[in-house]
């Protein structure tokens, strides 16, 4: 409730409202309370969001129920299927290269957000346990990849995987040590394979499994762990009854930071990743540039969006629950 | 400053049996870096006394705590459980619990949860469990919020889990940081005697740490006052109150008024000490080892002097005026100046309803103060 702009100091509105927690109130901001103002301030966000996410997604739906066409634009409404054209959907579930490419893309994001994990976590909690000068640098370094274009880095690991870079030559050298003879290489094939998706897809997306794990392990409180410890609990059974059920909104967060984009990621898999095995980025690319199946593109992208939405939701369930245990918490 | 009060009960100052130590604290000290935290503390703690440790802010006790659940090691010293050495022992070996002053109550887990997660490191059977966290629920009347989250409760039901957890496992030891500090007035008073209450019935060691002097006073059979990382003095509530061996103890519990004096005269126990603040010579009573001559401090309790209009026929008595007064009701605190300029704190029932409510004196009355020569507490420098 906000009292009318011009109540005073006196009125029973006022004297009830604790004056720290509404200084805007006292200071006079009346301008602000005027219920226009107000709405068309909050509306902003919104209307950002109709204009430039609702509305093209609307186009996207409505273009995935259209019909090919050989026009400019190259789809139209008409034909048999004047409105609802439903080929496309059909050819989503019945054309193996479209269940294939959506396989792919969830099994290498399903492995790049795991083993993100296990990279991130020790180093999250590493962070939160360094004094806290080392802590910023440590943060930085961990931001610090953002400063490079992301495609210079993608182009450096192509040099390192390809079949004549040092590393490569490293790597087969060391392969051959090891193997009997007949097991010899002449170098590593890393490049176009899932493999190479996955590592570059882990280098790529680990800063965003590591900062919502720590946003979420710094919160922790260290003398819960003093506590479970003092009940005779040793360091690594701690970790399992404590820090890791504690850390479960931080493991949603940064699963999810990181498994959306590598299931549509479109970058690493064209310049990296097996061309006969395409994730669904490059489907949907495909059909947009080069078939110019505009249709059957945005069903693709209508199909990857609702597969996405379901494990965004699950995490947005999650964290207001979570925010309300925390605010119900002294 | 020395030890010199006349009556301390006899025996308390004898070392007890051994059988009778549960730990024994052995001239432990404790530095961070440069900084000096806990300084060669020793102490004895009995097998199942509730033992207070009483200080300001900062003077170390949370320190001697931790070290004692095995947080910190000790940069010097030995700690004693049961006559074996506890250095190197970790936390989770030791039979020590500690009950935290945040509560440290896991939020994840339900109020059963919480109650039962040290049974899980006990060799007992699945039922066996479950009826430990049930009788640990009843004792601290808790039974109908078993499965709640710990933010579902409130905060007087939050510090009897962290109380039930920590005594779940039937240590040898409990430590309490600060047990009440965390709730209101009203509820801490009634969680005083609960505590009390639930220890008498489980027979746990307590060792509770306070900064609150009425709170140690009520809790403890014996009482560690500390300052600046070191112990002053260790006793029951009636000594370290009626017979500080310091002027640290001595302002610290309750309040008194400080005269700086001479031996004037040894006869016995009976001894003439020259107060020029009171501008005369009072009786008092002190142990043997003062000589005549030698620089002592008198502290006088506000109880312990009795204010009149008329002179009295006590032994010691002074002559002042009432410089301030605040009245209480049932009592009031005056402050009296002296001829000489000091004031004195002189604290009277207010026993007949007759007069200005009461009181035996007004403002800028000229009245008689007078005490026993047993209520000066004279402290050696
Ligand atoms: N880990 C540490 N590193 C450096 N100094 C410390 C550390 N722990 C405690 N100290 C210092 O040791 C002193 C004693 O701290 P301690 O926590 O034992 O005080 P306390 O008696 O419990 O005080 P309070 O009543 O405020 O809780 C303080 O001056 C504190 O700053
Ligand atoms: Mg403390």
């Amino acid at each position: 409730m906000t009292p009318p702009p011009s109540a005073s100091p006196a009125s029973p509105a006022t004297a009830t409202t604790p004056a720290a927690a509404r200084p805007a109130a006292a200071a006079g901001a009346g301008w602000f309370d005027r219920r226009g103002w107000r709405d068309v301030i909050i509306a902003a966000p919104y209307l950002w969001l109709v204009v430039f996410f609702l509305v093209p997604f609307l186009i996207v739906i409505a273009m995935s129920f259209a019909t090919r066409t050989p026009t400019a634009p190259p789809f139209g409404f008409g034909g048999e299927n004047p409105i609802l054209n439903l080929q496309g959907y059909r050819r989503l579930f019945t054309d193996d290269l479209y269940i294939r490419a959506f396989l792919t893309s969830l099994l290498n994001a399903a492995v790049a957000t795991l083993l993100c994990l296990l990279v991130g976590y020790p180093m999250a909690l590493a962070l939160t346990r360094v004094s806290p000068s080392r802590r910023n640098i440590l943060l930085m370094l961990v931001v610090l990849p953002f400063w490079t274009s992301f495609l210079l880095r993608v182009y450096a690991w192509m040099g390192l995987m390809g079949t004549n870079s040092w590393f490569n030559r490293l790597l087969t050298d060391i392969w051959n040590f090891l193997v009997p003879a007949d097991m010899a290489l002449r170098y590593v094939p890393m490049m176009n394979t899932n493999f190479a998706v996955v590592l570059v897809m882990v280098y790529t997306y680990l800063p965003f499994m590591i900062l919502p794990l720590y946003a979420s392990l710094e919160r922790l409180d260290p003398t819960l762990d003093e506590a479970a410890m003092d009940l005779g609990s040793r360091p690594a059974q701690v970790f399992r009854d404590i820090t890791l059920p504690q850390s479960v909104p931080g493991i949603i967060a940064g699963g999810l930071l990181v498994f959306i984009p590598a299931a549509g990621e479109l970058v690493i898999p064209t310049l990296v990743g097996n061309a006969g095995q395409p994730m669904i980025g490059r489907v949907i690319a495909d059909e947009f540039a080069s078939a110019r199946d505009w249709p059957m593109a945005s069903t693709v992208a209508v199909a990857l969006l609702f597969l996405m939405v379901f494990p965004m939701m699950a995490y947005t369930h999650f964290q207001a629950r979570s925010e309300e245990r925390r605010k119900d918490a002294p | 400053m020395r030890a010199t009060a006349a009556e301390g009960p006899a025996g308390t100052a004898a070392t007890p049996a051994p059988a009778d130590v549960l730990v024994r604290i052995e001239d432990v000290t404790k530095r961070f870096g440069s900084f000096t935290a806990v300084s060669g503390v020793s102490l004895d703690i009995r097998r199942g006394e509730i033992f207070g440790l009483l200080g300001g802010s900062g003077c170390g006790k949370t320190t001697l705590l931790r070290m004692l659940a095995g947080f910190e090691e000790p940069s010097a010293g030995r700690i004693l459980l049961d006559g074996q050495d506890m250095a190197g022992v970790p936390p989770y070996a030791r039979p020590i619990h500690m009950m935290f002053q945040s509560y440290a109550l896991f939020p994840h887990m339900t109020v059963e949860r919480n109650i039962g997660y040290g049974l899980k490191h006990e060799r007992m059977t699945e039922a066996q469990r479950r009826d430990r966290v049930r009788e640990m629920l009843d004792l601290v009347q808790l039974a109908p919020f078993a499965g709640r989250k710990p933010h579902q409760i409130s905060g007087g039901q939050r510090q009897r889990v962290a109380l039930a957890r920590a005594l779940a496992r039937q240590p040898k030891l409990l430590l309490l940081d600060e047990p009440l500090a965390a709730l209101d007035k009203k509820l801490r008073e009634a969680t005083q005697f609960e505590l009390m209450n639930i220890q008498a019935r489980t027979g746990v060691t307590f060792v509770v740490v306070t900064h609150d002097q009425d709170e140690a006073m009520t809790l403890s059979d014996r009482i560690a006052v500390m300052d600046k990382g070191r112990v002053m003095q260790v006793g029951s509530p009636t000594e370290i109150y009626e017979y500080p061996t310091s002027r640290f103890t001595a302002g610290f519990i309750g309040m008194a008024t400080f005269f700086e004096g001479r031996v004037q005269g040894v006869d016995g126990p009976s001894l003439r000490i020259d107060l020029p603040e009171t501008g005369t010579v009072i009786e008092a009573r002190a142990a043997a080892g003062l000589a005549a001559g030698q620089a002592v401090t008198v502290a006088l309790r506000p109880e312990k002097i009795a204010i009149s209009r008329d002179r009295p026929a006590a032994a010691n008595a002074v002559e002042g005026t009432v410089q301030d007064l605040g009245y209480f009701g049932k009592d009031s605190l005056y402050r009296i100046r002296l001829a000489t300029g000091k004031l004195v704190l002189v604290h009277a029932v207010n026993a007949r309803r007759t007069g200005a409510d009461g009181r035996v004196a007004d403002w800028e009355d000229r009245v008689w103060l007078s005490f026993d020569p047993e209520a000066a507490i004279v402290l050696a420098e």
